[in-house]
């Protein structure tokens, strides 16, 4: 049997059975769809968390209070919220050589009201050194000073996001009064727009002067975190080491592995940040995956009652001079046909929801060459997969017994 | 040339099995019209299997033309109903959906013939079953009973076979219709010199033959000469 004779016995087959196709086109259609749009907001959100880690700020070692841990595991709990690291052991780090600037800070959640109206948002405990080591810009007023700090001056600089919530989008926020946790606060300073979305939002936060944080938000004298600036990329590394003997000399401690807090530099929590969104992304694109699965299930149903409604006509193609492999080549190429052309528009359809979500839902996402090629693969592999049992059931009828079949 | 020597088919169906033919023997020149009668479940359809290489004997052996068909794999019999057989069922078995001269051109397909000698072969082929050429490009089940099975016949003779099987080929047809497709067997016997094998329980139909084989309860009971063969009139045979 030529190859056009099959393309065609196909193309009839098919076609006598719109409705039918069509469904079954349907099930892979979606399929692939989800698994295109899946990977594709998968591989966005990992694009953009790595972007806006690079944007926290440049040759960066974070200091966190509590145990040491692998890179994997930074969102476990204890990190961050032990009590171990001091303002005094910044002040110390700033004197490293290696350090260009040091910045402690203690955040929290907390109420914020204003004028009747009231948010939820995070508080964070900085010093002057904040900006620059951070990448963060102030659009209108200005940060505090270290005047304003050493005094526990109650003033604060606002995100645009807190602002648009308080006060309502392009309204003026310096000189406002906002109260957070019972105190009065006024507002100095509002920081240009940084971008950043859902859990990642860094507009959404208020900035006071640590020694203000400590005083009247947490009561202690103990600091979240510290961030310190290397000098250059070259220096990260000695910078990390000198930070951590520095801290188990000022904290008494012999063995590092027993250590009260742990250091991580940028390039860890780029590959910790990736390890979560790709992970992320595995799981949106095993749940299409499934629905994949049941889109080939779809065809190998389809395929299963084609065979059976057709076994006069394979008795009667047998009877005529078809051979087995004739007969299983007609039936596979019917269901690789209909999951290319299910891949084919899949495509196109988590092409156009990935485009939906970039352009609606403000998240990124980017349609990659290789999760196409992989569509195209895997829908091929589909139609042979769940098309082989059914192809296999036809070519091993017995001609005689096919056509007596009522 | 069809020679069976001392034939026989067992059914094995778990611990039972049933004997459908005993020891069939006889041979079939090239060009004879023989019908093949007897009574229903005497095993005229076995027998027809096996002749046309759908099926494989339990015992004895089959020969067409040079070819010893009783042991062969599925494909090689394939092969075989490709190049020598045409078959002509009582239920016609047309593809609904297809035209008529798709139909005829399927065996075709599996010949692997150009597309453009399909063509010239197929219609060739319906006008020597009897089929004008209006109604070649019809959908299979827009026409007349009758004219199905010209369709099935044109579909048997397209391979230009050496052995035309007919089923009960008039089965599913009004006595009218059923004496003109008889007379278009008759027509292809005599003019073109086709091997034609007709089976059938009706005396009435296997008369229409040169020589009846009866058989009955899976042996040969007679194997003669027709004494008077029916001749139906060419002025008849329009549908
Ligand atoms: N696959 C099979 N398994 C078991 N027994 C079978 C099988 N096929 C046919 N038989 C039996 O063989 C016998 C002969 O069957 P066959 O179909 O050859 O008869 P027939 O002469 O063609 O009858 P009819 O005129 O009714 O078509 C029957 O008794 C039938 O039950
Ligand atoms: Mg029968």
């Amino acid at each position: 049997m030529k190859t056009s004779d099959i393309l065609q016995e196909t193309y009839w087959a098919l076609l006598s059975n719109k409705a039918r196709s069509g469904l079954t086109v349907l099930g892979i259609v979606i399929g692939i769809g989800s698994v295109i749009a899946m990977i594709a907001i998968g591989q966005g959100a990992q694009g953009s968390i790595q972007s806006s880690i690079q944007s926290l700020g440049a040759n960066l070692i974070i200091v966190f209070p509590g145990a040491q841990r692998g890179p994997g595991v930074q969102a476990s709990a204890g990190r961050g919220s032990a009590q171990s690291l001091k303002l005094s052991d910044a002040e110390a780090i700033s004197r490293l050589p290696e350090a260009k600037a040091v910045s402690p800070e203690v955040s929290s959640r907390s109420q914020v009201a204003a004028r009747g109206t009231n948010t939820n948002t995070s508080i964070v405990g900085v010093t002057p050194s904040y900006p620059g080591v951070r990448n963060v810009e102030v659009d209108q007023g200005s940060f505090f000073t270290d005047a304003q700090q050493r005094s526990s001056e109650k003033v604060a600089i606002i995100g645009p996001s807190v602002r648009d919530d308080l006060f309502g989008a392009g309204n003026e926020p310096v000189g406002q009064v906002i109260r957070i946790k019972g105190s009065q606060f006024k507002v100095i300073g509002m920081t240009k727009a940084k971008g950043g979305s859902g859990f990642n939002n860094q507009d959404d936060q208020i900035f006071i002067p640590i020694t203000t944080a400590q005083r009247y938000l947490t009561g202690n004298e103990y600091v979240s975190q510290i961030a310190v600036q290397a000098n250059d990329e070259a220096s990260m590394a000695s910078l990390q080491s000198g930070v951590t003997s520095l801290l188990l000399q000022r904290h008494n401690i012999g063995d590092a592995a027993s250590a009260d807090f742990s250091t991580m530099n940028q390039a860890d929590i780029v590959a910790a940040a990736s390890s979560v969104t790709g992970t992320f992304t595995l799981l949106l694109g095993s749940v299409a995956g499934i629905s994949l699965i049941v889109g080939g299930i779809g065809i190998m149903n389809m395929m299963l009652t084609t065979v059976t409604e057709r076994t006069r006509e394979i008795g009667l193609r047998k009877a005529i001079g078809a051979k087995k492999r004739d007969i299983s080549l007609q039936f596979l190429a019917e269901s690789v046909a209909l999951t290319f052309l299910g891949g084919f528009l899949g495509i196109l359809l988590g092409g156009l929801i990935s485009w939906a979500v970039a352009r609606f839902g403000n998240i990124a996402s980017s349609v990659s060459a290789s999760s196409v090629l992989l569509a195209f693969g895997v829908s091929a592999g589909i139609g042979v997969i769940f098309g082989y049992w059914p192809a296999r059931r036809a070519a091993g009828l017995n001609p005689i017994e096919a056509l007596r079949y009522e | 040339m069809i020679e069976c020597q001392d034939i026989s088919k067992t059914y094995v169906n778990g611990p039972n099995s049933t004997t459908v033919l005993k020891g069939v023997s006889f041979s079939i020149a090239d060009g004879e019209f023989v019908a093949i009668m007897g009574p229903s479940g005497s095993g005229k359809s076995t027998l027809m299997n096996i002749i046309g290489a759908l099926d494989s004997p339990t015992d004895g052996s089959y020969r067409l033309d040079d070819d010893d068909v009783s042991k062969l794999s599925d494909d090689e019999l394939a092969d075989i109903r490709m190049r020598k057989i045409g078959f002509v069922f009582q239920s016609f078995n047309l593809l609904r959906r297809a035209t008529v001269l798709r139909n005829v051109m399927l065996p075709l397909v599996y010949a692997e013939v150009d597309h453009e000698e399909r063509v010239r072969r197929a219609r060739q082929s319906l006008i020597d079953a009897g089929l004008p050429e209006k109604w070649h490009l019809n959908k299979s089940n827009e026409i007349s009973g009758g004219q199905m099975q010209r369709v099935a016949i044109a579909r048997a003779l397209v391979n230009d076979p050496s052995l035309i099987l007919a089923d009960e080929p008039t089965g599913n047809l009004d006595s009218r219709t059923g004496e003109i497709v008889l007379s278009t067997f008759q027509r292809l016997n005599r003019e073109q010199g086709r091997t034609v094998v007709l089976i059938t329980h009706e005396l009435y139909v296997a008369e229409h033959a040169d020589r009846i084989i009866h058989i009955k309860d899976g042996g040969i009971l007679s194997d003669s000469k027709n004494p008077n063969k029916r001749v139906v009139h060419e002025s008849h045979e329009d549908v």
